[in-house]
C-alpha cells in the first residue's frame, strides 16, 4: 500500500504528471530532460547553450557546468524524483551522482528516451 | 605571515576536491586542532589552513581549498580555488603540492577533476578517500593500475578513521618533494616572489601555465569525460549500485508530500531542542555572569573602572556568550544533517517555494540558522553560489526571529497578554507564534519585492548535488562546532564588546547633577538621545522610557530589557529583572503601546553585530545601510499601524 502511494506520487493519478507525454510518444523520442517523468531513463544527446533556455548571459557557464557534472553525450540518466507542484525541481542521477536541477537547466539538456545498451561504465543504474 | 621564512623548511600543500568528497574530514585528520580559519584577503571566502609535522620533522602547511567540480568557476568560492591553484591570488603563495581528494565512490567526476588539475603542472598526489566505503560496497579499486593510467601518485585514505591519512603523509614524505634552490625552476611573481620549486615535478613552469590558463572549451570538457571514462574502463571500475536503503530513503524523503511532512517535523523538533535544551546552560551562563558582576562589585572600589567593568564589559560579553548554547545546538543539527546528506535534499524540497519569491533552495539553511542568530545565518550564506541570491538571503535574514528578541517578547507577552486558553492553544503562545509568523511572511514579501524590482529578469540555476547518505562523523561534528564557536566569539564578541563600552559611556556620562532625583541614565547622553527620539516615537505610542531604552537596545535587542530596568530605577543586575519589571510596565503602559513595541521588534534591525557582519560579508557599507534603512522603515510603519488599530479598538 505504502509503496503504491510512493510510486504514484499524485495519489492515484499515475506516473504521468503535468508536462509528461509518456503515453503519447514513441519510446526513443528525442526530448528535453525536463519532459521526462519520474522513474524514466534516458541517454544524453547534447547540452544546448544557445541562450534560449538559460538566458544569454550565463548560458555558456551553465552549459559548461552541466557538462562538467556529467551530462555529456552518451551518458545515461534517470529521473529519480520530481517535486510537486510544477514538476520543479527534478532530481537526476547521472554517472553515479545525483543532482537537483531546475526545470530551466533540465530544458537545456537534450536526451533520447531509453538507454543505449552498448555503453558500459556510464550511469550503470 | 612571513612566507620567505617559512619557505626554507615548510611545504605548502593545498587540498582540492569535489564538494562532499570528504576533503574537510581529511583536512581535520591531517592537521588535528592545529587549524586557523580566516578570510582570503579582500573577499569573504573562508580560508582554512592547518599544519602538521611529518616523520622527517618537516612541517606541512595545509590549505583546505573550497570544493569545486572544475577549475572553471561558477561561484566566488570556486574562483578562489582556481586562483590559489594558479598562484594568481595576491597575498596567497601558490601551493607547492596539490593533494586532490577523490571520492572513491564517485570516481568519475573526481577523475575528471584530476585531469583538469593535472594541466596546472604542479606536483600532484591523488588521495582516494572513502576507499573503505568503496570496498564495502563491493568493488575493489586497483590503486597501482590507476596510478599508471593517470600518471600521478595515488594513495588510499580513510579520513574518518585514525591513521587514515598515513599513506598520504608517507607519500608526501617519500616523493621527495623538496624545495630546492634551482634558479631555472624559480617560480616568478604572481604573489610568490620566492625562488623555490619542487624536484620531480613536470618540467613546465607553473607560472607560464598560470598566465596562459584559460577555461577548457566544451569539447575539452567532453574529452576529459571521455578520458576519465576510458581510465575507469581500463581499471575495471564499475559505478557502485545504490543500496536499497538509499533508494528507499530518497523515495520517502524526496516525496513531494511525505518528504515535506518529514522536513516540517524535523524542523519542529530542532526548534524545540534549540529552545528547550539551551535553557539550562543559558541560565548557568547568566548566573555565572551575574556572580562575576557581583564579585567585581564587592571587590572593586566604586568608580569609573568598576562601572566600566561591571556594566560595560561583563554585561556586554555576557549578553553575547548567553546565546552560545543555542548556537551550538542549532549548528549541531545543521552540521549533522549536512554530513548525513539530508540538507541538500531539504533544499531540493524547498527550492520551488523559495524560488517563487526569488530565493534559492539553498537559502533555507542560512535562514534556518537565523532563527538562532542572524550572524551565523549570514555567515552560512556563503554556500549560495550566486551573488544576488546570496545578497537577497542576507537582506532578509534579520527578519527571522532570532533568540535575542525572545527576552523582549517574553517580557511584553507576560505583562500584557492574558495567560488563558484559546481553544486548545494558549493565548500567550499564540501571540509568540504570530510574531514568528509575521517575521517569516514579511521576509518572503521582501524577497518577492526584490525579485520584482532590483533582481528582475535574473535567472539562477540550482545544479545542486544530492550526495549519498552517510552517518555523520562525530569528529567532524566537533571540529565544525568548534569552528563556529571561534567565529562567533571572536568576530561577534569583539564588535559587541566595543559597542557595549560605547553605550556604557553614553549611558553613564555626563553624570547626574547633584541632588538629581531620577535615575542617572535620564541625565546622560543616552537620556538626551532618548528624549529627542521621543518626538519621533510618540506617533507610534512609545513613551520616553522606551525611547531611552531603545538607544542601548540598538547594540543588541535584548539589552533594551536591562535598559528599561535601569530607566525604571531598578538594578540592571537583578536576575529576576523581567519578573520585577513585568508589573511595572503592565501598570504604566497601555496595551496599544505594548503591541506597537512588539511590532517594532519584529522588524527593527537593533543589532549592530548583524550590520557589522553584513558589511563584512558584502564588502561595503551599501547593504548594511540599505538593510538598516528598510528595516527601520518597516518597523516604524508596522508599529504605527499596530498602535493606531489598537487605539481604534479601545486598547489605549
Amino acid at each position: 500500500m505504502a509503496a503504491w502511494i510512493w510510486r504514484y506520487r499524485y495519489f492515484g493519478m499515475g506516473p504521468a504528471g503535468p508536462g509528461s507525454q509518456v503515453n503519447a510518444v514513441a519510446n526513443n523520442e528525442v526530448v528535453c530532460l525536463s519532459s521526462l517523468s519520474q522513474g524514466e531513463h534516458a541517454t544524453v544527446l547534447a547540452v544546448i547553450d544557445d541562450g534560449q533556455s538559460l538566458g544569454d548571459e550565463q548560458a555558456s557557464t551553465i552549459a559548461r557546468r552541466l557538462l562538467e557534472l556529467g551530462f555529456v553525450p552518451g551518458a545515461e540518466l534517470e529521473v529519480v524524483a520530481r517535486m510537486w507542484p510544477g514538476d520543479d525541481p527534478l532530481a537526476v542521477r547521472v554517472g553515479g551522482s545525483m543532482f537537483a536541477l531546475r526545470r530551466r537547466e533540465a530544458q537545456a539538456i537534450r536526451v533520447r528516451r531509453g538507454i543505449v545498451a552498448a555503453n558500459p561504465g556510464a550511469g550503470a543504474h | 605571515m612571513d612566507a620567505t621564512v617559512i619557505a626554507a623548511r615548510d611545504l605548502r600543500v593545498a587540498l582540492v576536491g569535489l564538494p562532499n568528497c570528504g576533503k574537510t574530514a581529511l583536512f581535520n585528520r591531517l592537521t588535528g586542532s592545529r587549524q586557523k580559519v580566516a578570510n582570503y584577503p579582500g573577499v569573504t571566502v573562508e580560508r582554512k589552513e592547518g599544519s602538521f609535522v611529518g616523520p622527517s620533522r618537516r612541517r606541512y602547511l595545509v590549505l583546505d581549498l573550497p570544493g569545486t567540480y572544475s577549475l572553471s568557476p561558477t561561484t566566488l568560492d570556486e574562483a578562489i580555488t582556481r586562483d590559489v591553484a594558479l598562484g594568481r591570488l595576491s597575498g596567497e603563495p601558490q601551493p607547492e603540492v596539490i593533494v586532490l581528494v577523490a571520492d572513491a565512490t564517485h570516481l568519475a567526476l573526481s577523475l575528471r577533476l584530476v585531469l583538469d588539475v593535472k594541466r596546472l603542472g604542479l606536483p600532484l598526489v591523488v588521495a582516494l578517500n572513502m576507499s573503505d566505503l568503496a570496498q564495502r560496497r563491493g568493488f575493489a579499486l586497483d590503486r597501482e593500475k590507476l596510478e599508471r593510467e593517470i600518471g600521478v601518485p595515488v594513495v588510499e585514505t580513510v579520513a574518518v578513521a585514525s591513521h587514515g591519512a598515513d599513506a598520504l603523509i608517507r607519500e608526501l614524505e617519500r616523493s621527495g618533494v623538496m624545495p630546492a634552490d634551482d634558479p631555472e625552476r624559480a617560480r616568478p611573481p604572481a604573489g610568490t616572489p620566492r625562488a623555490a620549486t619542487v624536484t620531480g615535478s613536470p618540467a613546465a613552469s607553473t607560472a607560464q601555465i598560470g598566465a596562459a590558463w584559460r577555461d577548457p572549451d566544451p569539447d575539452e570538457v567532453r574529452a576529459s569525460h571521455a578520458e576519465a571514462a576510458r581510465i575507469l574502463r581500463t581499471i575495471g571500475y564499475r559505478v557502485p549500485l545504490r543500496s536499497r536503503a538509499a533508494v528507499l530513503f530518497d523515495q520517502v524523503l524526496m516525496h513531494p508530500i511525505g518528504g515535506m511532512l518529514i522536513l516540517a517535523t524535523l524542523l519542529f523538533f530542532i526548534f524545540q531542542a534549540v529552545f528547550a535544551w539551551a535553557a539550562a546552560p543559558m541560565e548557568w551562563i547568566d548566573a555565572g555572569v551575574g556572580a562575576l558582576a557581583n564579585l567585581l562589585n564587592s571587590v572593586l572600589p566604586d568608580g569609573v573602572l568598576k562601572s566600566l567593568l561591571v556594566d560595560g564589559i561583563v554585561a556586554g560579553v555576557g549578553s553575547v556568550v548567553v546565546f552560545l548554547p543555542q548556537i551550538l545546538i542549532l549548528f549541531f543539527f545543521i552540521l549533522a544533517l549536512e554530513d548525513s546528506g539530508y540538507l541538500p535534499r531539504a533544499a531540493y524540497l524547498l527550492d520551488r517555494v523559495m524560488g517563487s519569491v526569488g530565493l534559492s533552495g539553498r537559502a533555507f539553511i542560512p535562514l534556518l540558522s537565523s532563527f538562532a542568530c542572524a550572524i551565523p545565518g549570514i555567515m552560512a550564506t556563503r554556500t549560495i553560489p550566486n551573488l544576488r541570491d546570496r545578497i537577497a538571503t542576507i537582506m532578509i535574514a534579520p527578519l527571522m526571529t532570532c533568540s535575542a528578541r525572545l527576552p523582549v517578547y517574553a517580557l511584553l507577552i507576560a505583562a500584557f497578554i492574558p495567560d488563558r486558553q484559546v481553544g486548545w492553544m494558549n493565548l500567550q503562545g499564540l501571540v509568540m507564534f504570530a510574531l514568528y509568523f509575521a517575521g517569516i511572511v514579511s521576509a518572503l514579501g521582501v524577497a518577492y519585492a526584490m525579485k520584482r524590482t532590483v533582481a528582475r529578469g535574473q535567472y539562477h540555476p540550482l545544479m545542486l548535488e544530492l550526495p549519498d547518505y552517510q552517518w555523520p562523523n562525530l569528529r567532524n561534528l566537533v571540529f565544525g562546532l568548534w569552528e563556529r564557536v571561534q567565529i562567533f566569539m571572536t568576530r561577534v564578541g569583539g564588535i559587541i564588546l566595543a559597542m557595549m563600552v560605547l553605550l556604557w559611556f553614553l549611558s553613564s556620562y555626563p553624570a547626574p547633577p547633584a541632588g538629581a532625583t531620577g535615575p542617572p541614565i535620564e541625565y546622560s547622553f543616552a537620556g538626551m538621545l532618548g528624549r529627542g527620539l521621543q518626538v519621533l516615537f510618540a506617533p507610534i505610542g512609545f513613551n520616553w522610557q522606551i525611547s531611552i531604552a531603545l538607544v542601548p537596545g540598538l547594540a543588541a535587542r535584548e539589552v533594551a530589557v536591562g535598559a528599561l530596568g535601569t530607566v525604571y530605577a531598578m538594578s540592571g543586575n537583578d536576575p529576576d529583572l523581567a519578573t520585577t519589571l513585568t508589573p511595572v510596565i503592565a501598570h504604566s503602559w497601555s496595551l496599544a503601546t505594548a503591541l506597537s513595541l512588539l511590532a517594532w521588534y519584529v522588524f527593527a534591525p537593533q543589532c549592530l553585530s548583524t550590520l557589522a557582519i553584513v558589511k563584512r560579508e558584502t564588502g561595503g557599507w551599501r547593504y548594511p545601510l540599505l538593510m538598516a534603512g528598510y528595516l527601520f522603515a518597516m518597523a516604524y510603519v508596522a508599529a504605527f499601524i499596530t498602535y493606531r488599530v489598537a487605539l481604534a479598538f479601545g486598547a489605549g
